[in-house]
């Protein structure tokens, strides 16, 4: 009976809701300056020391500001930093003094010691606090060593934020734009604990938009904040999220319906899009693909003639071209996607890697060479680890197809669903899996340290030291030119001596309505980014 | 009466604990746990983590601490919502899984039960024929393509309108139920119809109908109070497994319709091992099934007074 009763109190409730919500449902208003969109998933969380996702990392973007912050054109751009200064040593932040929180208390150099404090902490265990490392006392810090009061950072006063470092660390400006860098209120984390940032009452924040509304698994609603120091310029007044949904295809139906004003673009989906005309619009995510190879003792996989092999077997171009077939993804040769920077443009056109090209003769003569190293007359049956995705398994299916035709090997496929594909790559538990990896920050290591011997996203277990010492030299490095140079000995160690086998870099296809403009898509900072978007009429 | 219910609710009670029990110790099984994320964690982050969820300690410790927690209806925070109480996501996401779910099994019922009629009562004719390959469509077609096919179509009629006849996807507005909710009960319904059909075609040629044809009834009194009371039984008793299975079972339609229902909870919690959201909802949904199917057995004996609830049994 209490649940007859709710459900006549929610029909009621929702007649009246209705009359007052079918107005108003419209992808872009440009009168009320007004953005309909659909969330995949919920965030996990908002308190930004903790969240780890690209959603969180999406809606922090647009409630909160860092010292620096990503401008119009994808450019490193002041944010609560007026201007700052970097070296070998360190850096120094001034702020600036009309930046506010959302309550109308300034936004101080102490907010960010806080914050980065917290992060560090070991009771807070942060998965992110990895990113604090290179300074100073960071990473003794996390593990409890020293208190968190010894780290590397200290409010000189209320606008003057000054950081050491435990190694040189060019890139530390970019590393300021990441969430897990924002400023957090003492009071206020005090004043929830456990609870913070978990509803839209919850939290503090200092960026171009407030919380205006979440509700959980329903919602999530964005408005202007008047308090922000650049509010004039943030021309967008509200960006509403009645729609959570990770069904590509919903999310295209409301886009078509005009209810949204963006939607990703899946390959069923794309010809439908093509056939109805919308602009299809691409862009690269920055990750990358790769098969990557168990090293642990006694797997064939360790052989590097075997490796080799494999690297003479498979044609990424193939693979994207006639296997995944989907505009925007390309096929990969190198450890470093083509967005990642170098000296002074991209790092692959600076340092062009060594294409291997493939070659069936070439790679049974090297399985023969493996078979003899080994002392083995027959190549067992070989485990390839995939994900649940139907392209990942087509993927696993291509490769299944080439070992057997290519060199008389059968690879069997263990599709696993997410935490189990995890799981099994953490224990070694695979000869082959099909892995990923998305960059963290705006530098080379990103991608170069992954397959470090300490590293223990190296899940192979790859170790190599010539590899290693690059890496150090890298790191204790300030001269760009000495660490491009190690980087450029890195990409040729990956094909030379094949520890992974890139197989592509990974891209987005997606809708946008026409009226929409000046969005960002970021790899790094918050994606999409509406803060310097604006709709025509 | 009461010592019938008494018993039933006894029975539940001990069906809920190995519900719990099973589901706790499948769910450890498995490999990995909540914690298991893209990037690796360093030893130290892994360990506070684990100390603060209780997962450092031995597994029949945890199962003990939960059966204790579960027994103060306390089912602790989830693992991926961080901030929010497990009992606070059934409490808010429950409700609208309900709605959709009781909509559902109310357009099955009044669809599935006429149909059915119809069917039986025009037995191998062109209505009975229509009906039946409505039937097996409707139970073959899966639902995500059913719900997939509806909403194209609702986007083909608003475009062809003009404007906004009924939403896409969504929730809060009284439209925002209706063809999601046929989408969820059509299966249903046409199961329903298939049960209905069988069991008027008994009815119709049943002693007790020629008697009354006989004695003169006829007409709407002949029908309900002789042919549909007691052919709709059947469909009763499958009412209480089919609200339950409804009401959880609206995974697709919840994903497809971006309804924030808890079966996307549900769904989405064993692919992320959130064991605390698992527990929660499977103990949640199997104390609900336990409820309804207690509820169908004694409105047995309010439809037909031939059952009488004494000697324990109350079935068929």
């Amino acid at each position: 009976m209490l649940i007859w009763k709710a459900w006549c109190k929610a029909v009621a409730v929702s007649v009246l809701l209705l009359w007052a919500s079918l107005s108003s449902a419209q992808a872009v208003d440009a009168d009320k300056a007004k953005l309909t969109l659909a969330l995949a998933t919920e965030p996990p969380t908002l308190n930004s020391a903790v969240a780890t996702d690209t959603i969180a990392s999406f809606i922090l973007a647009h409630l909160m500001e860092g010292l620096l912050v990503y401008g119009p054109d994808g450019e490193l751009a002041p944010g609560v930093a007026l201007r700052w200064e970097l070296n070998a040593d360190g850096a120094r932040f001034w702020l600036r003094d009309d930046a506010r929180w959302s309550d109308g208390k300034p936004v101080t150099a102490h907010d960010f010691v806080f914050a980065w404090r917290h992060a560090l902490s070991p009771k807070t265990a942060s998965q992110y606090a990895f990113i604090f490392y290179p300074i100073k006392n960071a990473e003794a810090v996390n593990q409890g060593v020293l208190a968190p009061g010894e780290l590397g950072v200290t409010a000189v006063s209320d606008t003057e934020l000054k950081v050491e470092f435990a190694n040189p660390c060019p890139y530390f400006l970019s590393l300021t734009a990441f969430m897990t860098f924002l400023p957090l209120r003492e009071d206020v984390l005090a004043q929830w604990g456990g609870r913070y940032a978990a509803d839209a009452d919850k939290l503090t924040v200092n960026g171009p938009y407030l919380l205006n509304k979440w509700v959980h698994g329903a919602r999530i609603q964005l408005r202007k904040n008047p308090q922000y120091w650049h509010a004039d310029s943030v021309q967008i007044k509200e960006i509403d999220m009645p729609y959570i949904t990770a069904d590509p295809s919903a999310q295209f139906n409301l886009f078509r319906d005009q209810q949204i004003a963006m939607a990703p673009l899946d390959t069923g989906l794309l010809s439908e899009a093509v056939k109805r005309g919308f602009d299809i619009e691409y862009f690269h995510t920055g990750s990358l693909f790769f098969l990557e190879f168990n090293f642990r003792e006694g797997r064939i996989t360790a052989n590097r003639a075997f490796r080799k092999a494999v690297q003479r077997l498979i044609d990424p171009a193939l693979l994207v071209n006639k296997i995944i077939g989907l505009p925007g993804i390309q096929p990969a040769y190198s450890l470093f996607p083509v967005t990642v920077k170098g000296l002074k443009a991209g790092f692959r056109e600076e340092y062009p890697v060594m294409r291997v090209t493939p070659d069936i003769a070439a790679a049974r003569t090297y399985l023969r060479q493996a078979k003899a190293e080994l002392g083995i007359s027959e190549i067992p049956p070989l485990m390839l680890l995939a994900g649940d995705s139907p392209r990942a398994l087509q993927e696993a299916e291509y490769y299944q197809y080439l070992f057997k035709t290519g060199l008389g090997i059968e690879l069997r496929i263990d599709q696993q669903v997410f935490k189990q594909r995890l799981e099994k790559m953490r224990r070694g538990d695979f000869d082959i899996v099909a892995a990923a990896w998305g960059p963290d920050y705006d530098d080379i290591m990103t991608f170069a340290d992954l397959f470090a011997s300490w590293n223990d996203n190296n899940r192979g277990r790859y170790n190599n030291s010539l590899y290693d010492r690059l890496i150090r030299l890298a790191q204790n490095s300030n001269d760009p030119r000495t660490r491009f140079n190690a980087m450029a000995q890195i990409q040729r160690i990956v094909v030379d001596d094949v520890p992974i086998l890139p197989t592509y870099e990974n891209g987005a296809l997606y809708v946008q309505n026409p009226r929409l403009r000046g969005v960002r898509r970021n790899i790094f900072g918050g994606d999409p980014l509406f803060r310097y978007a604006w709709i025509e009429r | 009466m009461l010592k019938f219910i008494a018993k039933r609710l006894l029975s539940g009670a001990i069906t809920i604990w190995f519900i719990a029990t099973a589901t706790f110790f499948a769910m450890h099984a498995v490999p990995g746990d909540p914690l298991t994320q893209e990037k690796a964690m360093s030893p130290a982050v892994r360990s506070q983590l684990e100390a603060r969820y209780g997962l450092d300690k031995p597994l029949i410790e945890q199962y003990q601490l939960f059966l204790n927690n579960m027994l103060h209806g306390d089912f602790g925070i989830s693992f991926t919502q961080e901030n929010r109480k497990v009992n606070d996501i059934i409490r808010e996401h429950f409700p609208i899984s309900a709605i959709l779910g009781i909509t559902a099994v109310l357009i099955a019922l009044v669809g599935g039960v006429s149909a059915g009629t119809v069917a039986a009562y025009y037995r191998n004719r062109w209505p009975d024929r229509m009906v039946m390959v409505a039937v097996i469509a409707a139970i073959s077609v899966p639902g995500f393509v059913i719900a997939g096919l509806a909403q194209l179509t609702i986007v083909a009629m608003n475009n062809a309108a003009g404007k906004t006849l009924l939403p896409v996807a969504g929730w809060g507005g009284v439209n925002h139920i209706w063809v999601p909710a046929l989408v969820l009960g059509l299966g249903t319904m046409a199961y329903l119809s298939r049960i209905m059909r069988a069991s008027m075609l008994e009815v119709l040629s049943a002693d007790f109908n020629m008697a009354a044809k006989a004695k003169g009834v006829h007409g709407w009194r002949l029908f309900w109070h002789h042919q549909l009371r007691n052919a709709v039984l059947p469909v009763v008793t499958e009412l209480g497994p089919t609200i339950a299975g409804v009401t959880t079972g609206g995974f697709v339609v919840e994903l497809i319709f971006a309804i924030p229902g808890l079966g996307r909870y549900f769904v989405q919690a064993v692919q992320q091992l959130d064991y605390t959201v698992i527990m929660g909802t499977t103990v949640f949904y199997g104390a609900f099934l336990v409820l309804v199917v207690v509820v169908v057995d004694i409105s047995y004996g309010l439809i037909d007074p031939r059952i009488r609830l004494h000697s324990g049994g109350g079935g068929r």
